[in-house]
């Protein structure tokens, strides 16, 4: 590898003992991806020092102090280093727990506690607590060009697609590395090249819903795998949370980082441009029998329509969405039998609860959460045997992580089947 | 091994030697949501795997999908005691480039001949993951 001055610096320990590790574990994963280089950054999301009963158990001999997990964990350091305030602007993503209603969750006590004492020692660190999977509707919205460190694939994906900043899809290790070193991988997205089509993907429906664009984005993940897919035809310019379900979905059945819509998207003004001047190397259709499939697959673990759980908000819901639930709910009471879960960020909650939004929820009885979702903080419901879905990414996850059964459908659906017990969601 | 194996030359990934059992599968792996940690399953819901263990096995697979969290399952899964010994890989992504880093186990990609077509399920594989060179003999 080819390392600047101020690199081998850190290396060498010159920049003190945790940005030594952090260099040496950069340098390692940077040798196993075969880059030649850093980049520098300035904007990385992660789950830094982020404590869970089983690391925190794992490490209980030393302590388990913040310093410790991120010695230990995060920088896969072989001995336990001081570890500064971070370098470089540093969010936290989603976390397991909601600060407020952890109860409601079915946390322990002793998860809530891990959470908040790790949040509290990580804003120390000098790192945002955003804790949400949509740090870009949180304040976190990188600038075109800009060279991210960013987990979430959710996040990454809008990242490089709609804002055209830079990022692979790293992980907790290599976010928490470059939170303190400002250093990632120069490999994958960073660079130009690597940045363009591989899959034309023809549409031949009308893809205008939040259920459509989840659908859209399961089946061309299923289709092009890690590649960039390009999308043509009648598509209407989407909006942003269109753009939300599209990307998590497709970033789950396969493993989309970006996409280019012909048009839309700001590195593909032209089809021309989206493919670098090569030929489209592979063609492929999105239509009513591609459609009637992907629905098809997303609700193959459905077959009880008494629905006793339906969760909203992944990724974590915008306002929008907020808002739209609250308008199928307002004057009325979901059922006895089900409950209504709705996931979002601190940032959307609060102005949710200054619209008078997390009130109406909860007078229809559903709750308003924040921080986690079911699949990542594993909160159901007691009891729950069948939960109802607007999101096909946490339709791909939940079911197989919880062993419960699942329903996918429009927001509308899931709405209905709050409020009646029943699912009735047709295939479009 | 004996002079009838078949060696695969590759590119190295992580360093070190190991040899155990391998576990083929043509599908990606997913890793936060599609396994286990503390068990060393594949618990993905469509997987052709799903419920098999991949504990002290060889695993041989097309690459990582999926969540972020791929390091971290594969990093918790060493702490388990119930990582793989060694990956043999032919998409390289950033998810498994780290996830092999912080498992700590020989890795290999970038290889000669598809691993996918020459080594099965049950074959006796041995990864030097120094030189980068795979050896097969065949169950």
């Amino acid at each position: 590898m080819q390392l600047t001055d101020a690199e081998k610096a850190m290396l060498e320990g010159g920049a003190g003992p945790a940005r030594q590790k952090a260099m040496q574990l950069l340098v390692r994963y940077a040798e196993a991806l075969g880059a030649e280089r850093f980049v520098d950054t300035t904007n990385v999301a992660g789950v830094p020092g982020s404590t869970t009963p089983f690391l925190s158990n794992y490490y209980k001999a030393e302590g388990s102090s913040y310093e410790v997990i991120f010695s230990r964990f995060d920088l896969d350091s072989d001995e336990v280093v001081e570890v500064p305030r971070m370098s470089v602007h540093a969010c936290h993503l989603q976390g397991g727990v909601d600060p407020e209603n952890w109860r409601t969750l079915g946390a322990s006590p002793l998860a809530a506690e891990l959470s908040r004492s790790s949040e509290i020692a990580a804003a120390e660190h000098g790192i945002r607590i955003l804790k949400t999977c949509t740090p870009y509707l949180a304040g976190n919205v990188p600038a075109r060009g800009e060279h991210c460190a960013w987990m979430e694939s959710s996040a990454v994906v809008y990242c490089n697609s709609v804002l055209g900043a830079r990022t692979n899809t790293e992980g907790r290790e290599s976010t928490s590395a470059a939170m303190l070193t400002g250093k990632i991988p120069d490999w994958g997205f960073h660079r130009e090249e690597y940045r363009r089509g591989s899959h034309l993907i023809r549409i031949d429906v009308p893809v205008e819903t939040v259920m459509d664009w989840g659908m859209l984005g399961y089946f061309v993940g299923d289709a092009v795998g890690e590649r960039i897919p390009v999308l043509s035809g009648a598509l209407a310019s989407p909006e942003l949370i269109h753009h939300k379900h599209f990307g998590a979905a497709a970033a789950s059945s396969g493993g989309v980082e970006m996409y280019h819509l012909v048009g839309m998207t700001p590195e593909a003004a032209t089809l021309e441009q989206a493919f670098g001047g090569r030929t489209p190397p592979e063609r492929l259709i999105y239509g009513t029998s591609e459609r009637q499939r992907t629905y098809e697959i997303l609700n193959a673990r459905g077959t009880n329509t008494h629905v006793d759980y339906v969760m909203l908000g992944c990724p974590h819901a915008a306002l929008e969405q907020v808002r739209q639930a609250c308008e199928l709910l307002a004057g009325r009471r979901i059922s006895a039998n089900c409950n209504l879960w709705i996931f979002t960020s601190r940032a959307v909650r609060g102005v949710a609860d200054r619209e008078g939004y997390t009130r109406i929820i909860r007078e229809a009885g559903g709750h308003l959460l924040t921080d986690t979702c079911s699949a990542i903080g594993q909160a159901i419901p007691p009891g729950t045997k069948v939960v109802a879905l607007d999101s096909a990414k946490q339709a791909h996850y939940l079911p197989a992580i919880m062993g419960i059964e699942a329903w996918f459908g429009s927001t509308q659906d899931c709405i209905d089947a709050a409020l009646t017990g029943i699912w009735r969601g047709r295939p479009p | 091994m004996s002079a009838t194996s078949i060696v695969l030359r590759g590119r190295s990934v992580v360093g070190g030697v190991a040899e155990g059992e391998a576990l083929v599968t043509r599908q990606t792996i997913s890793g936060w949501g599609g396994v286990n940690a503390l068990q060393g399953t594949i618990i993905e819901t469509r997987h052709e795997l799903r419920g098999v263990s991949f504990a002290g096995k060889i695993l041989v697979f097309p690459g990582a999908k999926g969540s972020s969290g791929w390091s971290v399952v594969f990093h918790t899964a060493r702490l388990a005691g119930v990582a793989p010994l060694a990956l043999i890989f032919n998409e390289m992504t950033t998810k498994v480039a780290l996830g092999a880093v912080v498992m700590r186990v020989p890795s290999v990609t970038d290889f000669d001949r598809d691993p996918l077509s020459v080594i099965e399920t049950g074959d006796w594989v041995r990864v030097d993951g120094d030189r980068g060179v795979v050896e097969v003999r065949k169950a």
